[in-house]
């Protein structure tokens, strides 16, 4: 899905069609018709320049109404750093993404542990291991109020948890969450910049390949 | 007409780095000791038509909530009126 402003459009479609060999295409958001689609993917970027905030314009979209339609079905919906941002300003997934608390923005490598393995673009991976993903954001610390926040952890919503240092101050160092049902996961750091070894990782490809088995 | 002032920041629970960055290495270090909480928010002037002040301001919240020009999750939203315009 591409809106005014996303960046990371062509290296997830790149990931898609030509490492996993998907089916896959880029859809302007105003073009976008759900029927179409058993899965859907909202790429990083500035959706709208970060007007008002990240992702709170985009998440207003007639777009978005579709893909929430698409959630209420189960099919896979990811959202990837601007993604889940709009995620989850459409209230699809529990929280809000804050400043980063160095107040700079971050781009680098970071260690991720897999937290839960019940959703849909985690699921090929081993529940527990450690993970590289590159992040690059301004406004990535998660936040979300303390009763939800129990609530979350004890229904195994957190997907993955930055492993090393915490690079934007997210509480309970959570870099992943995803809805009830599970088909719906935002994550900030880019599993579409790691997916061939030549750039530095490969476990990115996972994230991918879960959305595959989640579908059959 | 009224000139209607909406300041949004993070609730208390959500820390302002930004507010505590301008506390403890301008304000502190400048020799203000006597400042105790420096909280930062995103200030919108809007321009509104309405019969009275409370009508302005109720416009005014209505627009911001429905909208989600405040994310409720994490954000307070104040509203005042400023003046008649």
């Amino acid at each position: 899905m591409q809106f005014p402003g996303s960046n990371c459009d062509y290296d997830t479609l790149y990931v898609l069609k030509n490492i996993l060999g998907l089916e896959a295409e880029l859809v302007w958001h105003k073009e976008f018709d759900d029927s179409r689609f058993d899965s859907a993917i909202l790429p990083g970027g500035f959706g709208y320049g970060d007007c008002l905030r990240a992702g709170a314009i985009a998440a207003h979209s007639s777009a978005i109404d579709k893909i929430k339609k698409m959630a209420d079905e189960g099919l896979p919906v990811l959202g990837i750093c601007n993604g889940f941002q709009i995620l989850a300003e459409s209230n699809l997934l529990p929280g809000a993404l804050l400043k980063n608390s160095c107040l700079k923005f971050v781009c680098r490598w970071v260690d991720l542990r897999v937290e839960s393995t019940n959703s849909a673009f985690s699921a090929s991976f081993n529940g527990g291991s450690l993970v590289r993903m590159p992040v690059a954001h301004h406004e990535g610390r998660y936040f979300v109020d303390e009763e939800t926040l129990m609530e979350m952890e004890r229904n195994d919503q957190i997907v993955f948890r930055y492993a090393g240092e915490n690079p934007n101050g997210s509480v309970n160092n959570i870099a992943g969450v995803r809805n009830s049902a599970g088909n719906v996961v935002g994550l900030m750091p880019h599993p579409e910049r790691a997916c061939e070894r030549i750039l530095g990782s490969e476990d990115g490809k996972l994230v991918f390949h879960s959305m595959i088995s989640w579908s059959k | 007409m009224y000139l209607v002032q909406v300041a949004i920041g993070n609730k208390p629970q959500a820390r302002d780095p930004e507010g505590e960055t301008i506390m403890k290495d301008l304000l502190h270090k400048s020799g203000y000791d006597s400042v105790k909480e420096v909280r930062t928010a995103k200030l919108l002037l809007i321009r509104i038509e309405a019969e009275n002040e409370k009508e302005a301001v109720e416009k005014a919240f209505k627009m911001c909530n429905d909208l989600r020009i405040f994310n409720p999750v994490a954000h307070s939203c104040e509203i005042e009126v400023r003046r008649k315009t």
